[in-house]
């Protein structure tokens, strides 16, 4: 296919693959990125929301032309169960400042974008081209990639392995084990589009600004789940995830899970009159700390989803795959400028510089999160969103009943459902794991 | 509390497929399930869980696969292929599915 040879190979052009490359060929190397779908950004599903600070450290400018959506200006998280939702709301008019923090994309068209400024950078962007194999030497060296292309067979000093959260090349190398049903989520969305002005009342929003609800509680039936509702400029992004093997356990239907999502009496008049134009699913790595695979050896870094590196409990992923795609790539440059060889002990450098990251310390102070939410959902997806909401209405509710009463029926009624030593456990395990 | 929500065992998952844009390998599923006389419960499970729905028992209680919807998300992977019960690829490059939006 193509005879000569690159300083790296980047695998996948998504968000990390994209940060790579870019970064990669700003800095003067020679960079081949290989993607599979039609176009960068064909095969990508994200909700989407988009950290303006990870990207700004890798395109400073990229407001004056990346196809941005909403900034958000409102966060909104629901615990909802059949009938109702308690929420926990912020807005601020801080957050209409000249650089906003978090912007809504839409992943298709913003990855046309960035892979135009990998492209600027000077890389070569191959696309519909499915790599199926990494190519090792006699010592296990990732030399290059084997394509699904007539004679397909390119070499290069390093292989970035951005090739998404199911990691198929990494696992048929024998370089880390795929996802397991416990740690990663299966998502599915749809794009809703509604007239700008539409969006902008039902949402309490002018101009440019955003709103972003957050919503778990007895919609995901007791799986370990998150359903999401992201304003874009002229649709609306909803969506729900479970963990795989929940969905396994409880045969539940992701489609079904996102219908009655849509139809829960909160969100349904958000999306009224809306028309569906896509339907998508893709998974999420939820496995945290723990199931980080070896992020670099011979010849190879791996970064982005692709080594799970997602923050579950901030739903953070595009900026974490940002960050170690750039840090994977400064890392190679610097290693490339010393003129030594593409080993593992060299690139060791991109893990000491991702561990001093955000990455790896967000990651590491949830690191006992997943565990908690998977092994008690009942209590944190079903129980406690029903209470929250009985005690909130009993609240509300003026029918006569001396205050105190109500409130001992609330404590009751939270007493029955968990026991004292329950709740107690629940609070410190909580608190324990959030530490 | 009554609940209000009906559950939405009407939704026709080939509604929604019928929004996305495929191109389809005539010939080539990149999915493949391994002959089986009666399915494991991961296999039975993925007539559910499979966001596209691409897998249905047949009628002899066999599972089998349509990859023509496959958005290619690897739940089927993640639950069957280390037993050897599915092959999984993902489709040759430029075939499958293409998200407008994503």
């Amino acid at each position: 296919m193509i005879e000569e040879k690159f300083d790296a190979i980047v695998v996948g052009a998504g968000m990390s693959g994209n940060a790579a490359a870019y970064t990669l060929a700003s800095r003067g190397l020679k960079v081949l990125q290989l993607e599979r779908g039609e176009y960068s950004g064909s095969k990508n599903v994200q909700g989407a929301i988009m950290y303006a600070d990870m990207l700004e450290k890798i395109i400073p400018d990229f407001r004056e032309d990346a196809p941005l959506e909403r900034h958000i200006v409102e966060q909104r998280f629901w615990m909802m169960d059949d009938s109702s939702h308690t929420g926990m709301h912020y807005r601020s008019e801080d957050f209409n400042s000249d650089r906003p923090n978090r912007y809504t994309i839409v992943r298709a068209q913003f990855d046309k974008w960035f892979s135009r400024k990998v492209r600027e950078a000077g890389a070569t962007v191959l696309t519909e081209t499915t790599v199926t194999e990494l190519i090792q030497d006699a010592y296990g060296k990732v030399i290059g990639v084997r394509t699904d292309r007539r004679g397909g067979i390119v070499h290069a000093d390093v292989v970035v392995l951005a090739e998404g959260v199911n990691g198929l090349l990494g696992t048929r190398a024998g370089l880390r084990t795929p996802p397991k049903p416990e740690t990663v989520a299966l998502a599915v969305k749809e794009m809703h589009f509604l007239p700008q002005e539409v969006i902008e009342a039902r949402f309490n929003l002018r101009g440019d600004e955003g709103c972003v609800i957050e919503a778990a509680g007895t919609i995901s039936k007791g799986m370990t789940g998150l359903a999401f509702l992201y304003t874009n400029r002229e649709s609306v992004s909803v969506g729900i995830g479970c963990l795989v093997s929940d969905f396994a356990e409880a045969m539940e239907s992701p489609y079904a899970l996102l219908e009655d999502f849509k139809r829960h009496p909160s969100i349904r008049p958000l999306l009224e009159g809306s028309e569906v134009k896509e339907y998508a699913a893709h998974l999420i790595p939820e496995g945290g700390y723990r199931a980080i695979p070896e992020l670099c050896g011979d010849g190879w870094v791996m970064v982005g989803d692709a080594a799970q590196l997602n923050n579950a409990i901030h739903r953070e992923g595009s900026n974490l795959a940002m960050t170690s795609g750039r840090i994977a790539a400064e890392a190679i440059f610097q290693v490339k400028s010393r003129r030594d060889p593409m080993t593992k002990d060299n690139l060791i450098l991109y893990k000491k510089m991702l561990d001093d990251s955000f990455v790896i310390k967000d990651l590491k102070k949830y690191k006992d999160m997943p565990n908690l939410l998977h092994t008690n959902s009942q209590n944190f997806f079903m129980t406690y969103p029903q209470l929250v909401s009985k005690a909130a209405q009993n609240f509300l509710h003026v029918d006569g009943t001396p205050k105190l009463d109500k409130e001992r029926e609330t404590t009751r009624a939270f007493v029955k459902a968990r026991s004292r030593l329950g709740l107690i456990g629940d609070a410190f395990r909580l608190a324990l794991a959030w530490r | 509390m009554n609940a209000i929500v009906k559950p939405a065992q009407d939704v026709r998952v080939e509604d929604k497929l019928f929004q996305n844009r495929y191109l389809v390998d005539a010939g080539r599923p990149h999915i493949k399930v391994a002959p089986h006389e009666t399915p494991s419960a991961a296999l039975l499970a993925l007539t559910r869980i499979c966001p596209a729905k691409c897998y249905e028992q047949n009628e002899r209680g066999q599972v089998e696969i349509t990859p023509d919807g496959c958005m290619e998300c690897g739940t089927c992977r993640v639950l069957c292929e280390a037993k050897g019960e599915i092959e999984w690829n993902y489709p040759r490059g430029g075939f499958g599915v293409l998200f407008k939006f994503g």
